[in-house]
């Protein structure tokens, strides 16, 4: 009990990361069908900001998460006008070769700015201990990470069924020239929809800089797991990636605790089996794509 | 179109050949990189059948190049080092491997295949990493000795008969390939690639038949990861790696889906481009590699070949 419980809890943290990392992503890729291979890319700018800001500049790290998911999402804007909008029709092939044109780029360019090696962020003091929460000690940073990561969700929720962006933006979902029809600017809902994503996935990137620490292979590194999660949950459903993201990210945590020389295989071994099963996903939209 | 014109089609082999055994003369220093380029182009031809020719958008084709090199390489370490029949034994690991992912592989299609090809790919890379007992793990397998070529030439250190074997082996099997992608089998799999739906209403058994073309694709691609092995004297991890497979795929795209040509010159010009700029710079040749893939990509979407001949759909 005492394991299952100390398990849950590192799989939650990192499920919660996972989630807040791929979400954008799934909303990308079920709205506007984009396949886009480089949306890790938005998880490393972010944190690579906060550490250049911490290390070079001394920002207090509250400061620099926010000026660090401001940042990505300032180069998200004109490369969603740029590039992403480009690219919306051409086939899924096509996509995967451009957005991994892409991640090559921002790989090339993150070296020469920060070099290869791994990157941690300096924690302030207040995330750096540990609590004893009557099972186990746990690190404060874990809770934080899992408070974010329900806070995420939650006012994610609340974004897509209670205001109007979210109403336009699951009209679009489901029908977009209805939507278009009917007065909706659906152009204009999927970039504040790719923005939105592009700074979860930055602030996903930086609070879990812990578990994945940055370094300039990030986009590719963390490539499949993220579309994995995306692809498990369904693309475009919120609800799904974060149930499939909690859910892989307890998978593989349970199996570093009980087959450590099994490795990532139970891992994928879960992901392939719901695939071959379920091949649009937990919560797939069925007949979409 | 090339495939309308057959005679110059052989001139266009032909010379393709001459210029493999010129590289031998010319450019005697760099036969290492040669043979990687072959060995490369023998797996993007195997990529392009499954991908081109049987439209299966597979991500994970590294599978059959690493079980091939895997199997030649412990089968020259522990039973013979034989060369051809080390490669054999590549083809029927390769096939093997791509028969029993393909049975679930293909169930699927579009994203979900994608993201399963990469799934069977990284499990087959764990598997790899993990049982570093038998397949020396992160630190490769090496000690692979092999035996003079049909007990005549011996494998040298300048990678001469190296080089001149990997001609010999691409050569042979791109010829096979000519005349089986003009076979009733292989037009069959471009019509599933066209519209499924119809092929299926035609009663074509679509399923097997992609297993088939796969699995063919597989000991293609069994083959060159045996080559690989066999040349090189040693089997990293990266033969499984996802990078494999996507720069296959990026290679195949950059010369032309879905015909034999666009994989050999796809393959070329990636290599040298990757060969250059990794040269001037080290550390930023992804730069270079990432900047050609989008300007392919927008500019000539259907590969470098269909700018000159227009968009092929077959040879």
């Amino acid at each position: 009990m005492r394991l299952a419980l100390s398990i849950a809890i590192d799989g939650i943290a990192y499920g919660m990361i996972l989630f807040m990392i791929s979400v954008g992503l799934s909303v990308t890729m079920g709205l506007m069908r984009i396949v886009n291979l480089a949306h890790g890319v938005f998880s490393m700018i972010g944190a690579f900001t906060v550490y250049w800001l911490m290390f070079r500049w001394g920002v207090r790290f509250e400061l620099a998460v926010l000026l660090g998911i401001a940042f990505t999402v300032v180069v998200a804007h004109p490369l969603n006008v740029m590039f992403f909008r480009r690219i919306y029709g051409m086939g899924d092939l096509e996509q995967v070769l451009l957005t991994i044109g892409l991640v090559f780029i921002a790989i090339a360019a993150a070296t020469v700015v920060f070099g290869t090696e791994m990157r941690s962020l300096q924690l302030p003091g207040y995330l750096q201990g540990s609590v004893d929460v009557g099972v186990r000690i746990v690190p404060v940073h874990r809770i934080a990470v899992i408070v974010s990561g329900l806070l995420v969700a939650v006012l994610l929720w609340f974004a897509v069924e209670r205001t109007r962006f979210g109403i336009h933006l699951r009209a679009a979902v489901d029908k977009e020239s209805a939507a278009s029809a009917l007065g909706i600017n659906t152009s204009g809902v999927y970039a504040k929809a790719f923005l939105l994503g592009a700074a979860l996935a930055a602030f996903g990137g930086i609070m879990g800089a812990e578990l994945m620490p940055v370094e300039a292979n990030y986009p590719l590194r963390y490539l499949v797991l993220v579309l994995l999660v995306v692809a498990v949950g369904g693309m475009g459903s919120i609800v799904g990636t974060f149930c499939s993201a909690l859910l892989l990210g307890i998978i593989d945590t349970a199996g570093r605790y009980f087959v450590p020389e099994l490795g990532t295989i139970l891992f994928y071994l879960v992901t392939m089996l719901i695939l071959a099963f379920r091949p649009d996903g937990l919560f797939g939209l069925r007949g979409k794509s | 179109m090339l495939s309308n014109t057959r005679k110059f089609s052989w001139v266009v082999d032909l010379l393709l050949l001459a210029a493999a055994i010129s590289v031998y003369f010319i450019f005697p220093e760099s036969l290492g990189l040669g043979t990687r380029i072959l060995v490369m182009v023998l797996f993007v031809l195997s990529l392009d059948l499954a991908l081109g020719y049987a439209g299966i958008p597979t991500l994970g084709h590294a599978i059959v190049f690493g079980v091939g090199a895997y199997a030649a390489g412990l089968f020259a370490v522990h039973v013979t080092s034989e060369p051809l029949a080390g490669l054999m034994v590549g083809a029927v690991a390769g096939a093997t491997i791509a028969l029993i992912s393909g049975l679930l592989l293909l169930r699927t299609n579009h994203l979900t295949l994608v993201m399963i090809s990469v799934a069977m790919a990284q499990i087959a890379f764990e598997i790899a990493n993990q049982a570093s007992a038998v397949t020396g793990g992160v630190d490769g397998l090496g000690g692979i000795e092999m035996q003079p070529l049909l007990g005549l030439f011996e494998f040298d250190f300048y990678g001469k008969t190296a080089y001149l074997y990997s001609v010999a082996v691409v050569a042979l099997l791109f010829l096979v390939m000519r005349f089986f992608v003009t076979s009733p089998f292989v037009l069959s799999c471009q019509g599933i690639r066209e519209q499924r739906e119809r092929m299926e209403a035609l009663g074509v058994r679509v399923y097997w038949r992609l297993v088939a073309m796969y699995t063919i694709s597989g000991v293609i691609g069994g083959i060159a990861g045996a080559l690989n092995a066999q040349t090189t004297q040693y089997v990293s991890l990266e033969v499984l790696g996802f990078t494999l497979s996507a720069e296959a795929v990026v290679m195949l795209i950059l010369g032309g889906v879905g015909r034999l040509y666009g994989a050999i010159l796809g393959t070329v010009i990636f290599m040298m481009v990757h060969h250059v700029a990794s040269g001037i710079d080290p550390a930023n040749w992804l730069f270079v590699i990432g900047a050609m893939i989008i300007v392919v990509v927008f500019v000539a979407p259907k590969g470098v070949l269909s700018l000159f001949f227009g968009p092929g759909k077959s040879a």
